[in-house]
């Protein structure tokens, strides 16, 4: 034993000829892929402009003048239009994006979190755990995701808090399922084996390898979750079930705004035409990311 | 006589099913009898080889002996350490053995560096990090890969033969006694494949280890061995020294199994296929002898009972090292009712040394 112990060589550590890892990879790719570029710069501006709300808002978004009411896009003083109760669109939209990126993103953070975990365990341990975990995920499953969003959120009552939770709840199964299938393929790898043959138990092999094995395929799907979680969000305020006025959402002001689509079809859309750049930016992020994942 | 103690490897009644789920709901649920009754026992230092064809059960056996299957019944002891279940216990054996495995790819994390993986089984038993960082650049010097050039990389950034260093040196990070090889140098190129077993041998005599060296390569078996095991379909039907089981094979499976080792002698070539077909299926096992359904020589009683591990008539290694399991051992030529009329089978080399 005395010659397996001693090191070869008690001298400080020689520079290690580093190769990039594999998420400067991914970043690098993706900083080339135009289309996904395009979309981070939307996004940032859009949740830039929510972030900054109170400070670069030329108005209150609360206060509104009748005399003002449905003004058009390009009106002086608001550039945007005023809506049916004579509050500025600009304002109402840099605010209303601070709720309904927290209700389209919030959810889906949580959901991630919890959901990931225990696909990893479900998927990691298998056997009993695994079907307990994946039967209940069917049981949720079983229900279209809409509608039970709705029935949360219409048995929980209306309100920011409630919407979140009943997302959150809407939005794990399909984490679930996809990190326990991720998870799945990754186990049986040998490497996890080889893991174990090291000594290590269960928690440590799933933090040190599974974890970094699934964490790409379940991010990119996530990534396109969070575009399903806005639209439900706003879909859950234009019926009522969301944020209540006079709080500044966008699903909520494209409900409110919808008698005005005729008089001011331009000022009634705007709030769609966010949700939809949003959603659409997203989900076109979620499929750069795969593209700049799947090099290897 | 040595003491029980003086094992480096002691395998007694080693045995594994695996239940197969049935194909059709209300099916008898199926059983692959993948080791059954497997016994051996190993001195510090020495090179045990393992072969068969695939499927026979080696690989299993390898998995068994590091606890990443739990057997069925059996005993083993392993440096003193007896192998049980409970984690302690596990990561106690697993100090002692460590296994290198057939895809040296797939056997390492594609997303952590060589030196990560290096570094992480001894920090999961305890080593500061800077020491195992320090313990992971002196073993790659040790396998021969430059830690300056080789630590910062990624297992698909080197090649091959450079991987499955990699693997050996993580094999030996955990300082262990045993070393398991399953197949460890099956997907090598020829030219590098004799480079990494020379370096299996230069470690060897460095760290004082116990090789169990799986392998269907004959050929390799013989270089590296100072046993060989035998397998066919789960158990034991030979286990000597190389020499004596190479140059006078007992049992007819070993006997087939040289025969069709290739060799660049041309004096040494196969007439008739020394086998034919498949091995049967372990999932039902012949009855008796389980090579018998192939075997030239089987005869009524090998339908009946399974043959016994009996010593044979080596002249070299008449200590009773060299056994085989097949009833026709001691048996005079044509003294038993042939089972199946099947003509003998003929090679150059084994001239009518039917047993």
């Amino acid at each position: 034993m005395n010659t397996t112990t001693a090191p070869l060589a008690a001298t400080a550590l020689p520079a290690i000829e580093a190769s990039p890892s594999y998420w400067a990879g991914v970043r690098r790719r993706l900083l080339q892929d135009r289309v996904a570029v395009v979309c981070m710069v939307i996004l940032a501006l859009i949740v830039l402009g929510a972030l900054l709300a109170p400070w670069i808002a030329p108005h209150d978004p609360a206060v509104g003048s009748v005399l003002k009411r449905l003004k058009p896009v390009g009106t002086p003083g608001h550039p945007l239009g005023t809506d049916e109760l004579g509050r500025d669109m600009l304002t109402r939209l840099l605010f209303g994006g601070r709720t309904s990126l927290l209700m389209g993103i919030a959810p889906v953070a949580t959901a991630l979190l919890i959901g990931g975990t225990l696909g990893m365990v479900a998927g990691f341990l298998g056997g009993r755990v695994n079907a307990v975990i994946m039967r209940s995920v069917d049981v949720v499953f079983a229900f279209p995701s809409v509608l039970l969003a709705v029935a949360i959120a219409g048995a929980l009552g209306a309100g920011i808090g409630n919407t979140l939770l009943a997302l959150t709840i809407v939005l794990i199964p399909p984490l679930v399922r996809v990190t326990e299938s991720a998870t799945t393929q990754v186990r049986a790898i040998e490497f996890i084996d080889a893991a174990r043959a090291s000594g290590a138990g269960n928690a440590v092999i799933m933090r040190a390898h599974v974890l970094s094995n699934v964490i790409g395929p379940v991010l990119v799907y996530a990534t396109s979750l969070l575009s399903v979680s806005i639209i439900m969000a706003a879909g859950l305020s234009f019926i009522g079930l969301g944020a209540k006025p006079p709080t500044a959402e966008w699903g909520l002001m494209l409900n409110t705004l919808r008698n005005a689509l005729y008089s001011q079809p331009l000022v009634a859309a705007l709030p769609g035409v966010l949700i939809f750049a949003v959603s659409l930016c997203f989900n076109l992020l979620a499929d750069g990311l795969r593209n700049a994942m799947e090099v290897q | 006589m040595a003491s029980a103690n003086d094992y480096m490897v002691d395998v007694a009644g080693l045995r594994k099913q695996f239940h197969v789920r049935p194909e059709r709901w209300g099916a008898k649920p199926r059983v692959v009898h993948a080791v059954s009754d497997i016994s051996f026992k190993l001195r510090p230092g020495v090179t045990m080889g393992i072969v068969g064809e695939s499927g026979c059960g080696k690989s299993t056996v390898a998995r068994l002996l590091m606890g990443l299957v739990e057997a069925d019944g059996g005993d083993v002891r392993l440096a003193g350490q007896r192998l049980g279940y409970e984690p302690a216990q596990l990561k106690a054996v697993r100090r002692k053995v460590q296994m290198v495995f057939q895809d040296s790819f797939a056997s390492l994390n594609p997303r952590m560096t060589v030196e990560a993986s290096l570094m992480f089984g001894p920090v999961v038993h305890g080593m500061p990090r800077a020491e195992a960082r320090r313990n992971a650049h002196d073993l790659l010097a040790r396998v021969g890969l430059e830690p300056a050039r080789f630590a910062g990389r990624y297992p698909h950034e080197v090649s091959g033969g450079q991987r499955q260093r990699v693997n050996i040196a993580r094999a030996l990070a955990l300082r262990p006694e045993v070393v398991i090889f399953d197949e460890a140098v099956s997907a090598l190129d020829k030219s590098v494949e004799i480079q990494v077993l020379n370096l299996l041998q230069d470690l060897k005599a460095e760290f004082g280890l116990t090789y169990l060296f799986i392998s269907h390569d004959l050929n390799v078996v013989q270089y590296i061995s100072d046993q060989v095991l035998v397998m066919y379909l789960g158990k034991i039907v030979e286990i000597g020294p190389v020499q004596a089981v190479y140059e006078h094979p007992a049992h007819p499976y070993t006997r087939a199994l040289l025969a069709s080792m290739p060799s660049m002698d041309p004096r040494r070539r196969t007439v008739a296929p020394p086998i034919v077909g498949d091995p049967p299926s372990p999932i039902d096992p012949p009855s008796g002898c389980r090579f018998r359904t192939r075997c030239p020589h089987a005869a009524v009683p090998c339908a009946e009972a399974e043959p016994m591990l009996v010593r044979t008539h080596t002249q070299t290694h008449a200590d009773g090292s060299h056994q085989a399991a097949c009833h026709m051992l001691n048996a005079a030529p044509g003294s038993w009712q042939p089972l199946v009329p099947t003509p003998p089978v003929h090679t150059r080399t084994t001239p009518g040394a039917m047993a």
